[in-house]
């Protein structure tokens, strides 16, 4: 059987690595990006000069050989799910006999006036990176459109080059969609502290180009132009599935999938950020762009493409967990941590006296049970939060036990006694903590 | 880089210079006092020789020209004194006392022209101390301290653009490691005195082990993809490489031609020791002051993690209290020089007889540090490290690590993370173990039976180039030579002895392991890019699996530097079975509906 898998990224190389450990059929990879599988979320890595392309690699170029994964460049232009073959766009042919349809992301534009100038981008790609390059040298000023953790990469990038950089936030504060109030003001002044150009509340409108056509300006909804040589756009990010338009394969905004990410073709599934679910779970989003997703689905999707039709895994994410780096501060979040939380989420935040430190504990307000962590510039042990969250662990213990959960490295500073007292003053109570930090009060907890 | 920093660079660089020339600035003039040799015999027949040679009268412009008569005068002496034992030695006098063999004459030569040296740094060391350590050490600080400003974070910005930390082409690596080894092999013949046998040996043993990864262990089919885009290649470290490669050089085996450097530290050893600096103090002394300069700007760097803070307070402390000061002192009050950290069989020299029979002969802290260095071996390195790993040692105590965690910490992700690094590592430093071991036994042997003779073999022929070969050419001319090229630890990965014997133990019998925070990595290869050790941590850590690994020196930079909290040095083994297995971060386990949150 040939299992053909388009995109190199972490879900479609998961995917066929654990093809590979489940059974000896043919598997080929195509990429239209690079020859062999690296870790995008490294490539800013790459532009600040902490590494090179090639560190960015988690396996050595024979790897692939070795283990009889083929690889071919190219874009996949056309999907013929009926004849089970794929069309290039050199003209060239690929047969199959099952599809991994894993193709990513693209940044998303809105429409903006001069959005498609020259020196306008966005960040995802490693073509995106070389463009980057290209656009860096006797760069006066880049203008980054969007909040998000794609923005604040690209502000971080340029800013190791000395580039300045103006930052257009459209929300309120950066990424509040996201982070609660605390956390969000704390990345505000993170970022200020960092030289970079801060402007809230305020969009782009159009981008000026200059003789050559390429950017010269923006200006914004505030009726301010911004002279700059580069304008990221780092508004999100969206399934990137334009070539499958008229397959045959049942498309939203992403390619949709069942709950074993097969698409509506027997043989054909998707796994990582192009994939839609039908029924995601209680509480999850439908689309979840996320490097750990798209590990998880290249898994379960593995799985389900080597047992074909016979008792599928449906994927199940787990307990959601993400993880950031804004600048010099650590991001962490742990279950469900709301921007606008409901009535019923009670919340326990803690802040260092730095303002670059954070703990916040989510817990039901009527049940106690616990529901999410958000940790800022502190480490985490997953395992164990995970462990509370699915057992809705009472705030009470948790707290008790919070320095069990804390992983920063040895002689660092323990906050979780501030977090007890503080927990202490708010409710009247008089709680002590019972663990500290350790891999063995953890362990046991965990066998436990 | 601001202003300051600018300025420190530049007096930093003047200092080099200085340092550089001032072995060209001398004269050196020939005169009976100067003539550093108490054996009489010798003295008479060189002094005869040497005024043939019309040298008393001659002022030479340089340590080379210089050199080269007194060779020519030492050899015409050599002969004669040869041929005058041939007709019979003096009354009471041994062969030994009365022919002049090779090795008095490289003592001869060195303390003779230090001697004979006059001009402007033989003649103001102080002005020259203050100019070039004085006005280094100021120019590194001025460099270094603005660091504090930064705000604090991992700073790792550019490291890939520098032509000083960038490294070389993997083809340029190999030409320099291809004539470093050829260079060692074909000068390894005249310093054992025209022998090829050794070098032939040498050959031998480096080809198995070339065969075994390549071609047994199929590592040819497994072709590294480490080189990296055209003109990577940073000029700068090729150069600071060379000049590091240079220095170790004339350290080990032409100290006569670095005497002004002698002369510049002789203020400082006077006061120490009262002793004259010799090149051992001079490179002591050194390697004290660039890893106090260059501890605190590691500390600059990693002021954030107070891992990092207290372990390079601690090899700053070893270094300069335990390794450098206190065996000063201790030949101040008439003890041994001795370094209490340093143990077999990295001090590879502690077993051999005049190190035993000055412990033996000094009395009651003689008898100390023989029992000290002992129990170290016995006791201390497989129970401490039972508990810490090897790192207590590596990267908190030993000097080695401790020049490679400062001035080394630039060029860390140099290392090389192949399989095939790997493979090649493995095999040298556990053969660089067992010479060590079988050197030692073959020296014990001669101690104990006083036969120089282990079945047809020489020990002394073994411990010379156990002494040349890993201890000069390896851990100094490469190990600290090639920071720039391969890495700081390419000695501490390839070569110790002792880290072997650290990692032995760290591997089969330890709590130490660094644990992965679920399934929290995303595989971008920090972790892997800044281990010095060449460890491929990212392998590890993006299938959530606890590392274990020989080689691990527990420095903590890749906890550091991973921007998603993944890693962690631990102190404790359990459920280690389990958690090092390398089938561990599986979504779906077995095919059951059995999730795991990674």
């Amino acid at each position: 059987m040939h299992i053909v898998i388009i995109g190199n990224g972490i879900a479609g190389i998961t995917a066929a690595r654990h093809i590979r450990k489940l059974s000896d059929h043919k598997i080929t990879v195509i990429s239209g990006e690079t020859d062999h599988f690296f870790s995008r979320t490294a490539l800013m890595y790459i532009y600040m000069g902490h590494m090179r392309f090639e560190d960015t690699k988690p396996y050595e170029d024979w790897f692939w050989e070795k283990n009889r994964i083929e690889l071919v460049r190219g874009f996949v232009e056309k999907v013929e799910p009926q004849s089970k073959l794929l069309h290039f766009e050199d003209g060239k042919t690929l047969a199959f006999d099952r599809l991994l349809i894993a193709t990513g992301s693209k940044s998303n534009k809105f429409g903006w006036p001069g959005q498609d100038l020259e020196g306008v981008q966005g960040l995802y790609s490693y073509q995106d990176l070389e463009g980057m390059e290209r656009y860096s040298p006797g760069l006066k000023r880049a203008v980054i459109v969007g909040g998000g953790l794609i923005g604040i990469e690209m502000a971080e990038m340029f800013h190791s080059r000395h580039i300045p950089v103006t930052f257009l936030v459209r929300e309120k504060s950066f990424w509040d969609l996201v982070l609660p109030l605390e956390e969000s003001q704390m990345i505000n002044r993170h970022i200020l502290e960092n030289g970079i150009d801060l402007r809230l509340e305020t969009e782009l409108k159009e981008i000026l180009p200059d003789a050559n056509g390429k950017a010269r300006a923006v200006v914004t909804n505030k009726g301010e132009t911004i002279e700059c040589g580069f304008v990221g756009l780092t508004a999100g990010v969206s399934p990137n599935v334009d070539f499958l338009k008229d397959s045959g394969i049942e498309m939203g905004r992403g390619v949709l999938v069942n709950d074993f990410l097969e698409t509506n073709i027997p043989g054909v599934f998707a796994a990582g950020d192009c994939v839609q679910l039908q029924n995601p779970k209680h509480g999850r989003r439908p689309i979840e762009a996320v490097w750990y997703t798209g590990r998880m689905m290249g898994e379960t999707a593995a799985h389900n493409i080597v047992r074909g039709g016979q008792s599928l895994i449906p994927y199940d994410p787990g307990t959601w967990f993400n993880s950031a780096k804004f600048f010099d501060i650590e991001y962490q979040v742990y279950g469900t941590v709301l921007a606008n939380p409901p009535e019923n989420h009670a919340v326990l935040y803690w802040e260092h006296s730095d303002g670059r430190r954070s703990i916040r504990l989510v817990y039901d307000r009527h049940t106690g049970g616990i529901l999410g962590l958000n940790l800022m510039g502190v480490r985490y042990r997953q395992e164990v939060c995970v462990k509370w969250l699915e057992s809705g662990t009472p705030i009470e213990e948790v707290l008790q036990n919070l320095g069990m959960a804390n992983f920063d490295p040895e002689f660092y500073k323990e906050y979780e006694n501030d977090v007890v007292a503080l927990y202490n003053r708010q409710s009247g109570r008089n709680l002590t903590l019972k663990k500290r930090r350790g891999l063995a009060g953890a362990l046991d907890f965990l066998r436990a | 880089m601001n202003i300051l920093q600018k300025i420190g660079l530049a007096l930093f660089t003047i200092a080099l210079l200085i340092f550089l020339l001032a072995n060209g600035l001398d004269s050196y003039r020939l005169s009976p006092e100067n003539l550093s040799v108490k054996n009489e015999f010798h003295k008479k027949e060189i002094l005869g020789a040497a005024q043939q040679l019309g040298m008393m009268e001659k002022t030479y412009g340089s340590s080379f020209a210089f050199n080269g008569d007194l060779k020519k005068a030492m050899h015409t002496a050599q002969q004669v004194l040869d041929e005058k034992a041939k007709q019979g030695l003096p009354e009471g006098v041994s062969e030994w006392d009365y022919r002049l063999g090779d090795w008095a004459m490289k003592d001869y030569a060195l303390q003779t022209t230090k001697l004979s040296a006059t001009g402007p740094v033989a003649d103001n060391p102080l002005l020259f101390l203050l100019l070039t350590f004085g006005l280094g050490i100021l120019g590194g600080l001025l460099y270094i301290v603005p660091k504090f400003g930064e705000l604090p974070g991992i700073k790792n910005n550019g490291i890939y653009h520098n032509p000083m930390t960038r490294g070389l082409k993997v083809g340029l690596r190999g030409a320099f490691l291809g004539a470093t080894i050829l260079g060692v092999l074909v000068f390894g013949m005249f310093y054992l005195g025209g022998g090829w046998l050794w070098s032939l040996l040498t050959v031998i043993v480096g080809s198995f082990i070339a065969w075994r990864v390549l071609i047994k262990e199929k590592s040819k089919e497994e072709k590294p993809a480490r080189s990296a885009s055209p003109g990577i290649t940073g000029w700068l470290g090729v150069l600071t490489g060379v000049l590091l490669i240079g220095f170790y050089v004339a350290l080990y085996w032409a100290p006569q031609h670095i005497t002004a450097w002698m002369h510049i530290v002789d203020p400082v050893s006077k006061m120490l020791s009262g002793n004259e600096a010799s090149q051992w103090f001079l490179y002591g002394l050194l390697y004290t002051i660039v890893v106090m300069v260059m501890g605190i700007r590691m500390i600059a760097k990693y002021r954030h993690n107070k891992y990092q803070i207290i372990r390079t307070f601690s090899v700053m402390f070893f270094q300069t209290a335990i390794a450098f000061l206190l065996p000063e002192i201790l030949v101040r009050l008439n003890q041994p020089y001795y370094d209490f950290k340093n143990i077999w069989p990295l001090n590879y020299s502690f077993f051999f007889d005049y190190n035993l029979d000055n412990l033996i002969n000094s009395g009651g802290l003689g008898i100390f540090m023989l029992v000290w260095g002992i129990v170290l071996i016995v006791i201390g390195v497989p129970v401490i490290t039972y508990f810490f790993g090897k790192r207590w040692y590596c990267s908190w105590v030993c000097g080695c690590g401790g020049l490679a965690e400062t001035l080394g910490d630039p060029y860390r992700q140099l290392s090389d993370k192949s399989l095939r690094a790997w493979q090649y590592e493995r095999w040298i430093i556990h053969a660089v173990l067992a010479f060590a071991v079988v050197m030692t036994l073959m020296v014990l042997y001669t101690y104990f039976t006083g036969s120089h003779n282990v079945l047809f073999i020489s020990s002394d022929t073994v411990r010379a180039w156990y002494g040349f070969l890993i201890s000069s050419a390896f851990a100094g001319v490469v190990g600290t030579g090639f920071y720039p090229l391969m890495g700081n630890r390419v000695w501490c990965r390839f070569g110790c002895p002792l880290a072997a014997y650290l990692g032995l133990v760290q591997k089969f019998k330890s709590r130490f392991r660094i644990t992965v925070n679920g399934g929290q990595c995303i595989s971008c290869g920090n972790c892997s890019t800044y281990c010095e050790m060449g460890i491929d941590v990212r392998a590890y850590a993006q299938r959530g699996q606890d590392i274990v690994r020989s080689s691990c020196v527990g420095c903590g930079v890749c906890s550091a530097v991973c921007p998603r909290g993944v890693l962690r040095l631990e102190n404790n083994a359990s459920d280690v079975q389990e958690r090092a297995n390398d089938l561990r971060v599986i979504h779906v386990k077995n095919g059951e509906l059995e999730i795991e949150n990674s």
